[in-house]
């Protein structure tokens, strides 16, 4: 195409844009003289350029819209039919600016009907300004020069010499004074109100970039093979050239890498337009707020979230926002905030866009998931809102009753999640019902070069991008960190979490020889979601250059695209996303496994318990939570020492236990439970795992425990006998529960929690932290004992029975000087970050999950940071 | 070069008239591969498999710093494997580079012949009795005295079923 038009085209396309957005900006402020000097510049350029070119139609069209402009620019008064009918000609120009690119010539047509609008708009306003009495200084010659101008082009059909009499007047207008300004003001500021004033600008062609780009990655690459040669070879004069080729490099990738940033304020500038179109269009008042335009990007990821991001502002103010009545009703601004923001965070980009608007239905969402066939109602049920709410990025989900023309297709925010996901990006909402809602975006500041961790699996290398590699551990299968099963699912132990492992041989369709057990774990972090992939060797971190799947092969989920490693082999990358969908089974199982404990404490009193035999029939159980590990080990391998069988276990001698019922092998293999806090561990000794069981437990309680035993419950249809741990604790060790034992038997702790079953599992824990243990069942209970005489080092209370009293409670406590500096540690199964705050403000120390032992006791030795005193 | 045909004087068929194709031979088949499509002729000695690819592609190959997608034309008309298909370290491939929409690939043949100039005048629509694998990927074929060279559609080859997302 002809290259003055390509330019031509060019330019043009940002002039627009910017007029776009200055005349929604003049629309929120009419007054802003300055706003409207521009728009009508620019417009004139365009008219200017069009006529010097030779494109009639497009001429015509900036010539009327440029003469409404110009009489508001006199002062005429802007309503807002007159800015919409000056929109809708800038979208006409757009429109044949289009198939001129595609073309390379004006499409033929008439913008007859659009002109004689503008010119009636432009009539109207010139003869509001002509009654007015006319403003001091005006020169009449230019006034006269400027009516007679008009009517010769008009007449003429001249438009270069239109142009020329419209540029003298341009500047003999620019030149009077016009009625916004004070009299007397600068107005020298025309000449110079040129471009924005800012860094000095070149233009240059896209692919000319991209060809840089590409030469960039490939210096990086032969760089990396050179430091993999000189890896190998000893010659020092390669070294200190190598390194300077290394820096330079770096510095020259991250220059390029610069080029390629754009700031994202780029891909929302077609947002305040869109807003405004959608509030007249839908009758509501909506204002939009932008922050951190200036975040920058990758320009390949900007083209890639433009789209998404403009869809969900529509939908923003197609759905969310309320109409202005019924945001009266509710009590909130008639005009409705949509609020776009974005932010650098650690490699990432953060993008929010949230609104005050009506919030997201969760029943609604709910019953639409059930209804299509998604989830069980069952299931549905114990699906927590925040997960509820990642339904509508389910393809085909669309909770609008009706389909408007501007979103409510339901096809849409499945798309933005596939979009966000091809880029290796999270997605993620919040929403309060009547509130408002924010949906929040997180992308990888560029996708070209990455650092990835390479790993080998069945003899081949992959590289995994060390973004979502949170760290690595070493499995052997007797080491210290071990593979374990549950419900046949292998599982890492890490650090109190259970990690859903998956070997990537195995998703790779290879199936592996060697037993699941050695290797290295690298552990994943995708969204919220933690697991850990099976590898059989770590190598090093390298810096690669991403390149694209082939188009055959990009359906394959677990790759996201592949690289050529110093060596020169040909590496795939992992996709973590795709990692992640693949071992959908196992994530669901991790996240059942942790409602599991979390749900123990709700009215139900659901529990995972770990059951095992006892003698020939008995069978007996115990919270799984408490357990920290199942070992089966040698018989032989148990020493004696006084009259107790002790294990050497990792160094240390461990007391083995059995439990009553079962006699400690001789010989062959013995199954133990673990269980272990801080420097003290001790094995029970059973006759055989059973199984881990998750089950709505209905305890029976003995009124004393007895020989080891708290209660009975139903377990799968089996009457099991529930484990005391605190008769076997002292047993295997007697100081167990004396442990920092003070005068006066400890510092006392209350224990405020109604499930009696939680009291008996948190007292030894307590107990075991070395404290005294003050029961109570409920708040009123706990109420008294807090005002009572004795004294408390700190208060442990339950979370789950009654937020807010409890909360209420606390606030009371604080109240009172003497408990200012009492410790209050709030106990909830499912901490969330609203609970965090609302415990923030009501002046509780922390909040624990319910059955992290571990967080508890270092919460509980914590003190209390002195607080000022209160004036 | 050879050619056949009833041309007159010269004993080559005109310009105009000829077609040319580099050949190679899959499976004891002569193929013919118009030679505008044929990029390099080359041995690959490294392969990166694939897991859960198509299985006619047998994996990425590093052609002078560009990843080159695989095809091995045995398993894409229906052949059986050769013994040894080389993986990081062993055998060598006989390759044809193609490419299609910016996107490099490679027909992994058995041998790569000589470059043949034919006359439009030997060409045939497919046979009806030829293999229907070769024949949906076939343009058409060339009579030569001694045998038959199936010309190949080389879009068609390189537009691989691949299956539906889940």
């Amino acid at each position: 195409m002809d290259e003055l038009l390509q330019e031509f085209l060019g330019e043009t396309g940002e002039h627009l844009d910017m007029v776009d957005r200055e005349l929604v900006r003049f629309e929120q402020e009419p007054n802003n003289g300055n706003i409207l000097r521009n728009i009508f510049r620019l417009v004139h350029t365009v008219k200017g350029t069009c006529g010097f070119i030779g494109l009639p139609r497009l001429e015509a069209l900036t010539h009327a819209a440029e003469s409404v402009i110009g009489q508001f620019r006199d002062g005429a008064s802007v309503s807002s039919s007159a800015v919409t009918a000056i929109l809708e000609t800038i979208d006409r120009i757009k429109e044949i600016m289009a198939e001129l690119a595609e073309k390379g010539q004006e499409p033929p047509g008439h913008d007859g009907q659009l002109i004689d609008e503008l010119r009636g708009l432009a009539e109207r306003a010139k003869q509001e300004l002509a009654v007015r009495q006319p403003p001091p200084g005006l020169d009449p010659v230019a006034a006269y020069l400027a009516r007679n101008a008009e009517a010769r082009s008009t007449e003429t059909g001249a438009p270069a010499a239109a142009s020329a009499a419209l540029d003298e007047m341009d500047l003999v207008f620019r030149a009077a004074p016009s009625p916004l300004d004070q009299p007397g003001q600068a107005h020298g500021e025309a000449g110079r109100d040129a471009k924005v004033a800012g860094p000095a600008t070149l233009r240059v062609n896209v692919d000319t970039l991209e060809h840089l780009m590409t030469m960039v990655s490939e210096l990086v690459l032969t760089r990396n093979q050179l430091l993999e040669i000189a890896r190998r070879q000893e010659d020092a004069g390669l070294k200190g050239p190598l390194q300077r080729l290394s820096l330079i490099t770096a510095e020259l990738q991250d220059g390029v890498m610069k080029t390629r940033m754009q700031p994202i304020g780029n891909a929302w500038s077609k947002l305040p337009r869109i807003v405004r179109d959608l509030s007249t269009d839908l009758g509501k008042k909506i204002e939009l707020v932008m922050e951190g335009e200036d975040t920058e990007l990758d320009r390949q990821i900007l083209e890639l979230i433009k789209d998404p991001l403009i869809h969900m502002v529509r939908n923003c103010a197609d759905h969310a926002i309320e109409e202005p009545h019924e945001r009266t009703a509710r009590g909130k601004s008639e005009i409705g905030t949509i609020r776009v923001s974005a932010y650098h965070e650690g490699g990432s980009v953060t993008i929010a866009i949230s609104d005050d608007g009506r919030g997201m239905d969760t029943a609604r969402i709910r019953r639409k998931a059930v209804q299509r066939g998604l989830i069980s109602e069952a299931e549905a049920e114990r699906l927590s809102e925040a997960q509820i709410l990642r339904f509508i990025f389910h393809p085909g989900f669309s909770t609008s009753d009706t389909v408007t023309a501007v979103s409510g297709r339901g096809v849409g925010m499945d798309v933005v999640k596939v979009n966000v996901d091809a880029i290796g990006g999270m997605i993620d909402i919040a929403s309060i019902a009547g509130t408002g809602t924010t949906i929040t975006i997180k992308i990888p500041l560029t996708l070209a070069i990455v650092s990835a961790l390479i790993v080998a699996s069945e003899g081949q290398r992959f590289a995994i991008p060390q973004v979502v590699v949170r760290e690595l551990v070493r499995v052997k299968a007797d080491g210290e960190h071990m593979i374990e099963r549950i419900n046949n699912a292998p599982v890492l132990r890490l650090r109190e979490r259970l990690l859903p492992i998956v070997a990537l041989a195995g998703v790779m369709g290879r199936a592996s020889d060697t037993a699941l057990d050695d290797g290295f774990i690298v552990v994943t972090q995708v969204g919220e979601r933690q697991f850990g992939i099976l590898v059989e060797s770590v190598f090093h971190t390298e810096e690669i250059v991403v390149k694209p799947m082939s188009t055959r092969l990009r359906h394959i989920p677990l790759f996201s695209g592949n690289t050529i490693l110093g060596d020169g082999a040909v590496v795939l990358i992992v996709d973590p996303n795709g990692v992640a969908r693949l071992v959908g089974v196992a994530a669901a199982q991790d996240e059942a496994i942790a409602d599991a404990s979390a749900e123990a404490a709700r009215p139900l009193e659901r529990t995972t318990m770990l059951v095992f035999r006892t003698g020939k029939d008995g069978v007996k159980a115990v919270p799984l939570s408490l357990v920290t590990r199942l070992e089966e080990v040698d018989a032989g391998q148990f020493e004696s020492g006084s009259g107790r069988a002790l294990l050497n276990y990792r160094g240390r001698l461990m007391p083995v236990v059995p439990v009553e019922g079962v006699e400690l092998r001789q010989a062959g293999l013995q199954p133990l439970v673990i269980f272990s806090e801080g420097d003290f561990s001790m094995a029970l000794a059973v006759d055989a795992i059973v199984d881990i069981v998750e089950e709505v437990l209905d305890i029976e309680m003995l009124a004393m425990p007895e020989q080891g035993l708290l209660g009975s419950a139903i377990i799968r249809g089996r009457a099991t006998e529930i484990l005391d741990l605190a008769h076997y604790l002292p047993k295997a060790n007697p100081n167990w529960l004396h442990l920092r034992r003070e005068d006066g038997g400890g510092p006392r702790v209350l224990l405020v929690e109604p499930s009696e079953f939680l009291r008996e599992m948190l007292a030894p824990v307590l107990k075991a932290a070395g404290r005294q243990v003050v029961h109570a069942a409920d708040l009123t209970m706990a109420a008294g004992l807090a005002s009572g005489s004795s004294e408390l080092s700190a208060v442990v209370i339950d979370l789950d029975r009654d937020a807010e009293a409890a909360f209420a409670l606390v606030t009371r406590l604080r109240v009172e000087s003497r408990h200012a500096s009492l410790r209050i540690i709030g106990l909830a199964s499912l901490p969330t970050p609203e609970m965090h705050v609302l415990a923030a403000q009501s002046e509780l120390d922390a909040v624990v999950a319910k059955f992290d032992r571990r967080e508890l006791i270092a919460e509980l030795a914590e003190t209390r940071p002195k607080l000022r005193r209160a004036a | 070069m050879t050619g056949s045909g009833d041309d007159t004087g010269a004993g080559l068929p005109a310009f105009e008239d000829s077609l040319d194709y580099v050949t190679v031979t899959v499976g004891g088949q002569l193929l013919g591969l118009p030679i505008a499509r044929v990029q390099d002729v080359f041995i690959a000695t490294r392969i990166t498999p694939v897991p859960l690819a198509p299985r006619e592609i047998i994996g990425l190959i590093n052609l002078r710093g560009r990843v080159v997608t695989a095809i091995c034309m045995r398993r894409r008309m229906g052949h059986a494997d050769l013994p040894a298909v080389p993986t990081n370290t062993e055998g060598e491939l006989t390759a044809v580079g193609i490419d299609q929409g910016g996107e490099a690939f490679a027909l992994i043949v058995d041998s790569v012949g000589e470059v043949m100039r034919l006359s439009r005048t030997t060409f045939e629509p497919v046979p009806i009795h030829l293999d229907r694998a070769w024949a949906a990927l076939a343009k058409g074929v060339h009579r030569l005295d001694d045998r038959l060279l199936v010309v190949i559609d080389v879009d068609a080859v390189l537009n691989i079923e691949l299956p539906v997302a889940a």
